[in-house]
């Protein structure tokens, strides 16, 4: 069965027409003097969804977060949560909570006081106190770390005296400000998994904002790709790397070639693009375009097949010369120079330890797709 | 080590502590002084200390400096801790430049002007000299040396620190209480302290704007040694060097501590 869905099966109330949106941005626009942060946005995230916000740094992900978050008021436009308008609230009566890119643990506190810190704020009585913040420290795996401060605690411990804090009021929603960027690649990797059965475990809604594209990939249900305080699309990431909208969105994530071309001529499945160096291409999925018109043909790299002589049933196949091989272990990357003169990338899974067909600088070889494996874009 | 203790070396390092430690040196042994004149060794003595606290003058003297230092340390330290906050946080209000500049103009004005000034205003508005105009003028030029401290911290302290109380359900006027406060009260503690020093010793200020019945500790000094040096004055001022280097040592042996005591814990931490 061909899919490009969410990763969990039973998920995906953004498909369904009846589901009601638990946070709202409705042409929100935000301003800071001249400039404009966030522009016209409107997008809506479901309850118990895992949400990613992921762009380049000043694209307005964090501004986005802020405003939930209450720390800035948005400039035009309405934040609904829940079905309540959140404008004039401040940040100390919303019912979100923030994990700061920072961790920001208050210094002078131990681990307990810190997660204690908002519960006490809220009048709960002490020994629920007691109980919860018992409940957070098993949670995030600190008991022993309780009466420790902030600075007697290594770099992951504190992500989790954070995250524990963020959570111990069992917020509607939690925010996390590039929860894992102050970690290493491993930690991080590791801490990746852990959000994810937190989340599930909790049964929050988490809206994460970062600019690590394997982190927003691994961890969300969907993502907002943003760009100049715009959504680019919002997508799962089967989605958002399968079938990307934009040429940006197809750059952004992950290795793209791109195709310049004509559309030359449209039959009942499939479309024949004409590259702007004359190479004649076959492909499915470019519904709607017209005749004529200009667009991008966008291939990952792995989709395309490297051989020395031309496969016999291929639609699509180009010749050209191996420019560059590199051997990454589990895979190995080809740059083939086309006779036409664009450059293609292509990678190859060493699902074997020896290879059939050897490839190296400077050899004749074939680079082959089939007429589904990209996408064509008109933007 | 020949090269560390070379003879070019070791004779600027004795003359160099010799010049900025031997006044005070012979200050302090003078004071041991039998003799009652300055100048000339008479044998061992410690009479002078013994005199000095029946100088009901000079024991006025200190109870008034005192309570100065005190209460005007106290006074500025509010008001340029306020003033700091201002400065650092409210970055786009009108005139903000202006006043920030005038918080730290006293910094560089001539002492003389300072009270000069603050004398002319005392007499224009008729409030009468003495114990309130002097500690009045100690809080006005001290408040900018605890602004400048004060605001050096603040420019450091991570602002996401208060937005994390807030967001965790914190008023702000909680949140300054709970958290800025107690996070950046080593600097205001430090304000306190050199506020606390400068008014100690201010002598032209305090000329200036004290009166009748409120001398602090430096005036009588002044006046008394225009009289003639006696060793009971040295046997004062070693006091009060006492009094700030035992104060200098606790502060530098508390800091070493805490400095050793953290690099502890950032061992332990990343032992896990």
């Amino acid at each position: 069965m061909k899919s490009l869905g969410s990763i969990r099966r039973d998920f995906a109330p953004w498909n369904d027409p009846n589901a009601k949106p638990y946070i709202q941005f409705d042409k929100v626009i935000k301003k800071f003097g001249d400039f404009t942060a966030v522009n016209n946005l409107s997008l809506t995230i479901f309850e118990r969804e895992f949400f990613a916000l992921l762009g380049a740094s000043g694209c307005g992900k964090s501004t986005l977060l802020r405003m939930l978050a209450g720390f800035e008021e948005p400039t035009a436009g309405r934040i609904l949560l829940d079905g309540q308008d959140l404008r004039g609230i401040p940040p100390y009566k919303r019912p979100v909570n923030m994990m700061f890119q920072s961790y920001a643990l208050f210094p002078h506190m131990t681990v307990e006081k810190n997660i204690a810190f908002g519960l006490k704020q809220e009048g709960m009585p002490a020994p629920d106190i007691e109980k919860r913040v018992a409940e957070m420290l098993r949670l995030v795996k600190l008991e022993q770390f309780a009466k420790r401060k902030p600075h007697q605690l290594s770099g992951g411990q504190r992500q989790r005296v954070a995250l524990a804090r963020s959570v111990a009021k069992r917020p509607k929603v939690l925010l996390l400000d590039e929860p894992l960027g102050a970690l290493d690649k491993k930690l991080r990797e590791e801490t990746q998994f852990e959000l994810m059965d937190l989340q599930q475990e909790l049964g929050l809604t988490f809206v994460v904002v970062t600019h690590d594209q394997e982190e927003a990939m691994t961890m969300a249900d969907r993502i907002a790709i943003m760009d100049k305080g715009e959504v680019m699309q919002v997508a799962t990431p089967a989605e958002i790397y399968e079938a990307p909208t934009s040429r940006f969105v197809a750059h952004f994530v992950g290795n793209v070639n791109m195709f310049e071309g004509k559309v030359a001529e449209r039959a009942a499945n499939t479309t024949r693009i004409t590259g702007a160096t004359g190479a004649q291409i076959v492909v499915e999925n470019a519904a709607e375009t017209a005749n004529g018109a200009d667009i991008v043909f966008a291939i990952r790299p792995e989709k395309i097949k490297v051989s020395s002589k031309k496969p016999a049933d291929a639609v699509n196949a180009l010749e050209g010369e191996v420019y560059d091989v590199a051997y990454l272990g589990d895979m190995t990357v080809y740059h083939i120079k086309l006779d036409d003169g664009q450059m293609v990338r292509a990678s190859a899974l060493n699902a074997s330890r020896v290879t059939e067909d050897p490839l190296t600088w400077n050899d004749r070889a074939w680079v082959s797709f089939r007429p589904d494996a990209g996408v064509v874009l008109t933007r | 080590m020949n090269a560390t203790w070379s003879r070019f070396n070791m004779t600027s390092i004795v003359l160099g502590f010799a010049f900025l430690y031997l006044p005070i040196m012979l200050l302090i042994v003078f004071s041991f002084n039998e003799s009652k004149l300055v100048t000339v060794w008479g044998g061992f003595s410690t009479k002078w200390y013994v005199s000095l606290f029946h100088n009901q003058g000079l024991m006025d003297a200190t109870w008034v400096t005192a309570r100065v230092g005190v209460i005007s340390a106290t006074a500025a330290t509010v008001l340029g801790t306020l003033a700091a906050i201002t400065l650092t946080r409210y970055t786009r209000f009108r005139g903000r430049v202006l006043f920030s500049g005038m918080v730290f103009a006293p910094l560089v004005m001539p002492e003389v002007i300072t009270g000069l000034s603050l004398l002319l205003l005392f007499v224009a508005v008729g409030l009468d000299r003495g114990f309130f105009t002097v500690t009045l003028a100690h809080t006005t030029f001290t408040m900018c040396f605890v602004a400048v401290v004060v605001q050096s911290r603040l420019v450091t302290f991570d602002r996401s620190l208060e937005e994390a109380a807030m967001d965790l359900g914190a008023p702000p006027v909680k949140t300054f209480f709970q958290i800025t406060l107690p996070v950046i009260l080593p600097a205001i503690i430090s304000g306190w302290m050199l506020a606390f020093t400068l008014s100690l010793d201010d002598l032209v200020i305090a000329s200036f704007t004290s009166g009748p019945g409120a001398t602090t500790l430096p005036m009588k000094i002044y006046s008394q040694v225009r009289l003639g040096v006696t060793p009971e004055i040295n046997a004062a001022c070693t006091i009060l060097i006492a009094v700030v280097a035992i104060g200098v040592i606790i502060a530098s042996i508390a800091n070493k501590r805490r400095e050793v005591q953290r690099q502890r814990d950032e061992q332990a931490a990343q032992r896990g």
